[in-house]
């Protein structure tokens, strides 16, 4: 090896911890990032996006950035995911649509443009930046105090816009959320006429089957004829696709619409 | 090993939130690719002040997280409205402009 490229090797290295850091933490930030791409579920694509974002956080600790990975935890896998579930469980988890491609080809094009840009990423920018100075210096009096210096200096400005798109952001999201309420709530016999209008149904829902083998909210009740009854269950675990077969039955008690889930 | 492998796991994370938000059609998940190609942004700047020696990177990776926080908190709020008026978060279903 000549010695400028023991330079350059040595002016590039990182640490064996970090090295062993990366190739544990890479893959499993690229697997979950796809399971976000291919889970059904979209609670799993959820669960999924927080296992990246603490895998990056980790990352961005042992690049000498402890203070953001410390925000990453908190406002992101904190905050931003706890919202993402909130709106999650608002709209519901059967709020979904199918798998059929509306436009023809979509798929594939969307593919081969996502690989194309990876591939133009990594070798456009590949062979453009070599340099390794470290942070040390940067840091040597502190990630965070280093950090404060340059936003409460050079990035002053852009710092004090910052709180007025959060302001912005707050006051729309009340705007976009609020809903103005136009017709008389219903009263007690609004919604008890609306229960024996016809097609109703006007009695008490079945309770679910109860069997000996498990705790019966996901087992359907049978009818005397031993068909399963699709009214004993509710209606939001037969969309999640959590129902049981009845056991000894021989049918299938609802149908598993796994299409709708994604 | 070299730090640059951080950049290419950023692009990597990159395209494949670019593939989500093509492929998926449940305006919740697409939101979530948005962030993971946000998140694959802040690992290549992170990466790059690493690389450059200041702390420049970081701070643009600060700001980028508190843009994030403001847009996820507004895009969530349009799909709640959304899905209010339609009954379906699919990016399918609002496409009335088209008629």
């Amino acid at each position: 090896m000549s010695t400028s490229a023991q330079l350059l090797a040595a002016a590039t290295d990182t640490g064996d911890g970090e090295a062993v850091t990366f190739w544990i933490l890479g893959p499993v930030a690229v697997l979950a990032a796809l399971g976000i791409l291919f889970s059904r579920k979209a609670v799993h694509s959820a669960l999924l996006l927080a296992a990246t974002m603490l895998s990056l956080a980790v990352l961005y600790l042992a690049q000498d950035a402890p203070f953001l990975g410390v925000v990453q935890v908190v406002v992101y896998t904190g905050a931003v995911m706890m919202l993402f579930l909130f709106v999650l469980m608002l709209v519901g988890v059967d709020s979904s649509d199918s798998l059929v491609e509306t436009l023809r080809g979509q798929r594939v094009a969307a593919l081969v443009t996502a690989i194309g840009f990876g591939a133009l990423l990594v070798f456009g920018i590949g062979d453009a930046v070599t340099a390794n100075a470290g942070l040390k210096e940067a840091n040597q009096d502190g990630n965070v105090q280093g950090l404060a210096n340059l936003i409460f200096s050079r990035y002053v400005f852009a710092f004090e816009v910052t709180s007025a798109l959060l302001i912005i952001a707050a006051m729309g999201a009340m705007v976009l959320a609020h809903r103005e309420r136009h017709e008389a709530p219903e009263t007690q016999r609004d919604r008890s006429l609306a229960r024996f209008r016809p097609g109703a149904y006007g009695a008490p829902l079945p309770g679910p089957g109860v069997y000996a083998r498990h705790n019966a909210v996901d087992t359907p009740a049978l009818l005397p004829d031993g068909s399963p009854a699709q009214i004993s269950l509710s209606p939001v675990l037969i969309a999640r696709g959590d129902v049981r077969d009845v056991p000894g039955s021989g049918q299938d008690v609802a149908v598993r619409d796994e299409d709708d889930l994604v | 090993m070299n730090p640059m492998n951080y950049v290419y796991l950023s692009a990597l994370l990159f395209s494949i939130g670019a593939a989500g938000v093509l492929l998926r059609r449940n305006a919740i998940v697409v939101f979530m690719c948005i962030e993971l190609m946000l998140n694959a942004t802040n690992l290549a700047f992170v990466t790059f002040a690493r690389m450059k020696g200041n702390l420049d990177g970081q701070v643009i990776a600060f700001f980028v997280m508190v843009v994030a926080a403001a847009e996820v908190v507004v895009g969530l709020a349009i799909i709640v409205t959304i899905f209010r008026t339609r009954r379906s978060a699919s990016v399918d279903g609002a496409n009335l402009l088209k008629y």
